[in-house]
């Protein structure tokens, strides 16, 4: 009997020890939200939410805080990844899913699994080392550009675009393919206009993901993109990103500065609540639809 | 009839080449760079890179201290999330019922894998480092990535727990067994590649993360005597030599060994997942 | 009298190693339901298939033979997409577009290019009423055909099929997943169609067969073993496998 009433304590114990680690998800949700905030909104009241947000000049030095142009960077760098990389990416899906022979859906892949794991350094080296040279070359300028973070950034959510779109792809269930065929239907335009209508809302899902990693890229971003915080006029421009403007100035950056660079780091996690609860929504209507 | 139908033939030709076209375009660029780096790279690989530490005052450029830093890091990050993963992963499979707590863990932890690598390295920054006055070291490097990596062990863990088939939790309790020793002796072993998967997962994203473990472990380039130290890992080494200009052929030297330990990671992952639907589809 | 809408001659199939149609030779004549019937895996699914070259879409089947459609062959110089246009099919699950109704019903002529919207509503009001789902969702053609109840789906796929003007409408035990209601309701509805379609219905279901088919042909392991008038096949079966099936002695 003792043994018993023992038994059940420790299970009631070892399976709250679970739920504590469950919980630990929530706990750090909460507590990286709380520091980031914490450190980093009052900067944006010292310096004034619009002088901040709104304005052009970020000089530390000079006591001018706007981030206008970083946001603008990281906007124009994250757009222009995200068409790029999800026309490639949405293409190589619909190849993997529906046109390619087995053996060779076979090799491509792994290929992509390769690509989503290279380190993002490696992409900026690269970056730095080819795209650069090659953008100077053709475009003029010392090729460190908008251009240049537009590129890599694509090349970067490719494999998240890929994996996700194709999943969704071979989710639509065989018999609305056949049922198009059997209505004379070819196979392309099976695809376009019954698949990937009804793949929608993994695929946007997916964009929504690539979205995010864009604008979340740093290493990669600092190495191809010039770090000049100003507006870009042109594709060729030197640019700085939110990221980039805070990984750069943290190593000696203190006091208002130091605040001032969390206060980005606030700005971007806003930016990325709002993506990630548009995955959420799109994601529940996804598996809504499978079901 | 007919021209709405050749219409169709064209549109159907255009559109199947664009395909090929981008899938040939994804798999080029991933193998100009590997093919880029590996050779600009690999001639500067030798016993003396890899065994020598780096101080460049003595002329000494090894990444001995770099590798012994990722290790460390790896090593330490896997002790603290692959536990703490797995018993979340046991609770939401196992334990849990539908409701908000559980809808609530799975927002949470889609949120953490949503947040940017920079965020994190603020976060740690601010906490680890100065609040819980850990200074630049491997422990709030790895303590980090921890949160970092845990929603892929989670997920990974709680796929390879979703896959074991109901009958067998069914036969273990009908034979008398509590829920925990169900779990313990009949599911968890069998969910083991399935976890594996997630660990080695983790590493590779351990491996190539940059920015977070940048702000937290610092970039000290010494073997670090204890976890308490700060250390330079491969790519932040990488990162440093790039940004600085300082040695282009180190750099690629140190490219190459990240490509490389990471396609590796990627191989034995993707032949754990193989054995592992194997085994449980009964092949 | 009728002409022979369909003929097949020597007609093989191999999935494979797997000798799965033998030797068929059938003739279906226009405006009549023919029915299919037979044990489960015995190839009247297969068949059927290769009437509008579904089967194209497997890999490993190889097919000798010929199918002749008005006395051409479609394993020949034919045109898939004409072919799958003269011939419909409707499959055993309803499988409707993630779409509203009223662009599944279009998506058919869509495809074959018809863009005029006001001749696609002609179309959509009448195959809906072809099907008899006209006065059921006449008031929600927008919204989707998801929400239809199983029964309703079905006619719903059978509307999208009359929608492209065939000659031919094949099914794949179109009933089998449905309720008793449904069934009979849709059963009704192909009594009404045969006056304009040839219709070769598979099924399962013997007392569906006697019920709405002109002609019954009786599948076994892949072969045809007696076809003819359906009161003949099932009152006076020539063949003692036949007898032997409709009597309940097997599958």
């Amino acid at each position: 009997m003792i043994s018993n009433k023992g038994r059940k304590l420790m299970e009631r114990i070892i399976e709250t020890i679970f739920l504590v680690c469950a919980a630990l998800s929530i706990l750090s949700v909460i507590v990286i939200t709380i520091y980031v905030f914490a450190k980093g909104s009052p900067a944006i009241f010292k310096v004034g939410a619009a002088n901040f947000l709104f304005g052009t000049v970020w000089q530390p030095e000079a006591n001018q805080y706007g981030i206008l142009p970083m946001i603008i960077s990281s906007v124009l760098g994250t757009i222009g990844a995200v068409i790029i990389g999800v026309f490639i990416g949405l293409f190589t899906a619909i190849f993997l899913a529906e046109l390619a022979p087995k053996k060779l859906a076979g090799i491509i892949r792994p290929a992509v699994e390769l690509l989503a794991g290279i380190p993002s350094v490696v992409f900026g080296f690269f970056g730095l080392m080819v795209l650069v040279p090659i953008i100077s070359e053709y475009f003029g300028g010392a090729g460190n550009s908008l251009l240049a973070v537009i590129i890599i950034l694509s090349v970067m959510i490719l494999p998240t675009v890929i994996s996700m779109s194709e999943t969704s792809i071979r989710a639509v269930p065989s018999t609305i393919k056949e049922g198009s065929l059997a209505l004379g239907a070819s196979h392309i335009q099976t695809i376009f206009k019954v698949i990937l209508p009804a793949a929608k809302s993994g695929i946007m899902a997916s964009i929504v993901l690539g979205t995010g990693r864009a604008i979340g890229e740093t290493m990669a971003v600092i190495l191809v993109s010039g770090n000049t915080a100003l507006i870009p006029h042109a594709i060729t421009d030197k640019v700085r990103t939110m990221t980039a403007n805070i990984a750069l100035e943290m190593g000696y950056a203190n006091g208002l500065h130091q605040e001032t660079l969390f206060a980005t780091g606030v700005i971007l996690f806003i930016f990325i609540m709002l993506l990630n609860i548009t995955l959420n929504i799109l994601l529940r209507r996804r598996d809504g639809e499978a079901a | 009839m007919t021209d709405p139908s050749a219409r169709r033939r064209i549109s159907d030709r255009i559109l199947t080449g664009l395909a090929w076209f981008c899938a040939f375009i994804t798999v080029a660029v991933l193998a100009w760079i590997l093919i880029y780096m590996i050779i600009k790279g690999a001639g500067h690989i030798n016993w003396a890179f890899l065994t020598n530490v780096y101080k460049p005052v003595r002329d000494l450029y090894g990444i001995y201290p770099m590798i012994i830093s990722t290790l460390m890091i790896i090593a330490v990050t896997v002790v603290i999330a692959t536990p703490i993963g797995i018993c979340s992963a046991i609770y939401l499979v196992e334990y849990s019922k539908p409701g908000r707590l559980v809808n609530t863990i799975r927002f949470a932890t889609e949120t953490l894998a949503g947040i940017p690598s920079i965020i994190y390295g603020l976060f740690g920054l601010v906490f680890f480092v100065i609040a819980l006055h850990l200074k630049y070291s491997i422990l709030s490097g790895s303590l980090t990535l921890s949160i970092m990596v845990l929603p892929t062990v989670i997920r990974s863990t709680e796929e390879a727990l979703k896959s074991v088939p109901a009958s067998y939790r069914e036969g273990s309790l009908a034979l008398g067994a509590t829920k925990l020793k169900t779990v313990s002796r009949v599911v968890l072993p069998s969910a083991i590649p399935g976890i594996l998967t997630a660990v080695i997962l983790s590493i590779g994203r351990i491996v190539g993360e940059t920015a977070a473990v940048y702000l937290t472990a610092g970039y000290v380039p010494n073997v670090p005597s204890s976890i308490m130290r700060s250390g330079r890992t491969l790519s932040v080494h990488l990162y440093t030599l790039a940004k600085e200009g300082i040695s282009f052929d180190q750099a690629y030297a140190t490219a190459t060994i990240l490509v490389v330990i990471v396609a590796i990671i990627n191989f034995i992952a993707t032949r754990l997942a193989r054995r592992l639907s194997r085994a449980t589809t009964g092949g | 009298m009728n002409m022979q809408k369909i003929s097949t001659r020597n007609l093989n199939l191999h999935y494979g190693d797997v000798h799965a149609l033998k030797n068929v030779n059938i003739d279906v004549a226009e405006n009549q339901v023919t029915a299919l019937i037979g044990p489960s895996g015995c190839g009247k699914s297969t068949f059927l298939k290769t009437l509008d070259r579904m089967n194209d879409l497997v890999s490993g089947v190889s097919i000798t033979g010929d199918v002749f459609l008005d006395g051409l062959n479609i394993y020949g110089q034919y045109d898939i997409v004409e072919l799958r246009k003269r011939v419909g099919m409707v499959f055993q699950k309803p499988n409707p577009f993630p779409m509203s109704i009223y662009d599944n019903i279009a998506y058919g002529p869509r495809i074959h290019g018809l863009k005029n919207r006001s001749q696609l509503d002609e179309i959509i009001e009448k195959s809906l009423r072809d099907a008899a789902l006209w006065e059921e969702v006449k008031d929600r053609l927008k919204k989707s055909a998801l929400g239809l109840s199983g029964g309703q789906q079905q006619r719903l796929c059978i509307a999208r099929v009359l929608a492209v003007n065939p000659e031919v409408v094949l099914m794949d035990e179109p009933t089998s997943a449905l309720d008793p209601i449904s069934t009979m309701k849709i059963e009704d509805l192909i009594d009404e169609l045969k006056e304009k379609y040839t219709i070769i219905i598979v099924t399962h279901n013997m007392q569906q067969a006697g019920r709405i088919s002109d002609k019954t042909a009786f599948f076994l392991h892949g072969e045809i073993v007696e076809s003819g008038e359906t009161e003949a096949i099932f009152s006076t079966p020539r063949d003692k496998r036949t007898e032997d099936y409709i009597t309940g002695r097997f599958g």
